[in-house]
């Protein structure tokens, strides 16, 4: 498969790739992994005059851990964030995450940035993001920007993201508690047929906070405050994960695909929530 | 359009090329470069055939312009061994039966290999881990997971011969 014909850059900083978007408008495309681009370049469903690789662009790689404050610059691997042992000291949620996306040849290749910024429902960080409640950094013409994950995603491949923008980095606060990511796939390679990001903290034996977000179950990842809000207060019992995820999938929208009809991904959605919920307070 | 000149090391030598930007690595490889080891299996990213290494990743080179890799450090097969000498990867997937059809056997060794450096005592949940990019239609992958275990234990053992 050969793809159409495009130009190559590869800018030495943010600035360079920023005046080539102005300059080529909507004929350019950025390029962080290209684990989802190339694919659609190669099949001709994307079809790119002016390829910008943001892999000179040495800041984009940083990981920062300062006190509860943790950055993650767009371009770090998901092979990098689940070799990292300070991130997996403080986020461990990131690493169960990223070892469940695709194969280990992507996660050398494909990037938290391209994973967040792509809007493809079925990408597992959006949902995590919204989880840990982390912020996106918007480079533009104008300076940089902020949009929390929660407020990013407007539907598949929409985001609030304008076209002469780039995503540079990403931030979140450490949260204490549990964790858990959970996913079901049909196999390795292949995206959620439903997952759930699931973040618990406790006070004594009752839920203190909750945070639940899921994954390719609506055209976006989807936060479910009522989810949320059905556990604070509970003891995490079997009767609160019931209502708990009865409340999230009450706002999920899944569409008919070949993972399975409506009626299958909620089943497996409710299965996944609840196993999310119980493991995340079980590490609370 | 235009061509790009690019320089890459590839098995220890240094190429120099000009490529159309929208040429991908894998083609690059077999048909300018010879090393027809890597191999185009799937061409959608799933079958892990075209398996190579750059810089320390194990990488599908069919989803990797052959700009892109502009500086690096490429192994494949060929750049293993020679056929007087195999690696040892190569002779435990011989002795186990690691292959029948062969087809995706150098992306499979290839993948090891760096699996192999980055955990030189893997299970064999590891090993089934580890190789879960590189599919093969044959074996079943029991042989396969045989021979990647037989390899690391033989490199252990000769490492801990020499010490």
């Amino acid at each position: 498969m050969i793809p159409a014909a495009f130009e190559y850059h590869r800018p030495k900083d943010i600035e360079a790739a920023l005046g080539l978007l102005q300059t080529h408008g909507d004929e350019a495309r950025v390029l962080a992994g290209g684990h989802s681009l190339i694919p659609m370049m190669k099949l001709r469903m994307a079809a790119i005059e002016h390829l910008i690789d943001l892999r000179d662009i040495a800041h984009l790689r940083d990981i920062r851990i300062e006190g509860t404050n943790i950055h993650i610059g767009a371009m770090v691997t998901q092979a990098e964030l689940i070799g990292h042992d300070g991130l997996a000291r403080v986020a461990p949620i990131l690493r169960e995450a990223a070892l469940q996306i695709a194969d280990p040849q992507v996660r050398y290749m494909g990037t938290v940035g391209g994973n967040v910024a792509n809007g493809d429902p079925g990408n597992d960080m959006p949902g995590l993001m919204q989880a840990l409640d982390a912020v996106f950094t918007l480079a533009g013409p104008d300076g940089d920007r902020e949009v929390a994950a929660r407020d990013f995603y407007e539907a598949a491949y929409m985001t609030a993201r304008e076209d002469d923008e780039i995503l540079t980095a990403i931030r979140f606060q450490v949260s204490a508690g549990g964790y858990a990511y959970e996913k079901q796939k049909r196999k390795i390679g292949d995206y959620a047929t439903a997952a759930a990001a699931v973040v618990i903290t406790r006070d004594g034996d009752k839920v203190a906070s909750a945070s639940i977000a899921m994954t390719n179950l609506s055209d976006t990842p989807v936060w479910s405050e009522s989810a949320a809000a059905a556990l604070i207060g509970t003891r995490c019992d079997a009767d609160a994960i019931k209502t708990a995820t009865d409340a999230a999938l009450a706002d999920i929208d899944p569409n008919e695909d070949n993972r399975g009809p409506v009626e299958f991904k909620r089943h497996v959605a409710g299965i996944i929530i609840s196993r999310a919920i119980a493991r995340a307070w079980s590490r609370a | 359009m235009s061509k790009t000149a690019i320089k890459l090391n590839v098995n220890g030598k240094t190429e120099e090329l000009l490529v159309e930007p929208r040429e991908l690595l894998i083609y690059v490889l077999r048909e300018k470069l010879n090393l027809t080891g890597p191999h185009v299996g799937c061409e959608t990213s799933h079958c892990g055939a075209c398996t190579v290494e750059i810089d320390g990743k194990s990488v599908k080179s069919c989803t990797m312009f052959a700009v892109q890799a502009e500086g690096t450090e490429i192994t494949t097969i060929e750049g293993l061994s020679t056929p007087d000498n195999l690696h040892v990867l190569q002779r435990m997937f011989r002795e186990h039966h690691g292959l029948q059809c062969g087809y995706c056997t150098p992306g499979m060794i290839t993948r090891a290999h760096r699996l192999l450096q980055e955990n030189p005592n893997p299970t064999e949940e590891d090993v089934r881990f580890g190789i879960a990019g590189n599919l093969c239609r044959c074996t079943g992958y029991q042989n396969i997971v045989k021979s990647v275990l037989a390899a690391a234990a033989e490199i252990n053992a000769a490492q801990e011969a020499a010490e």
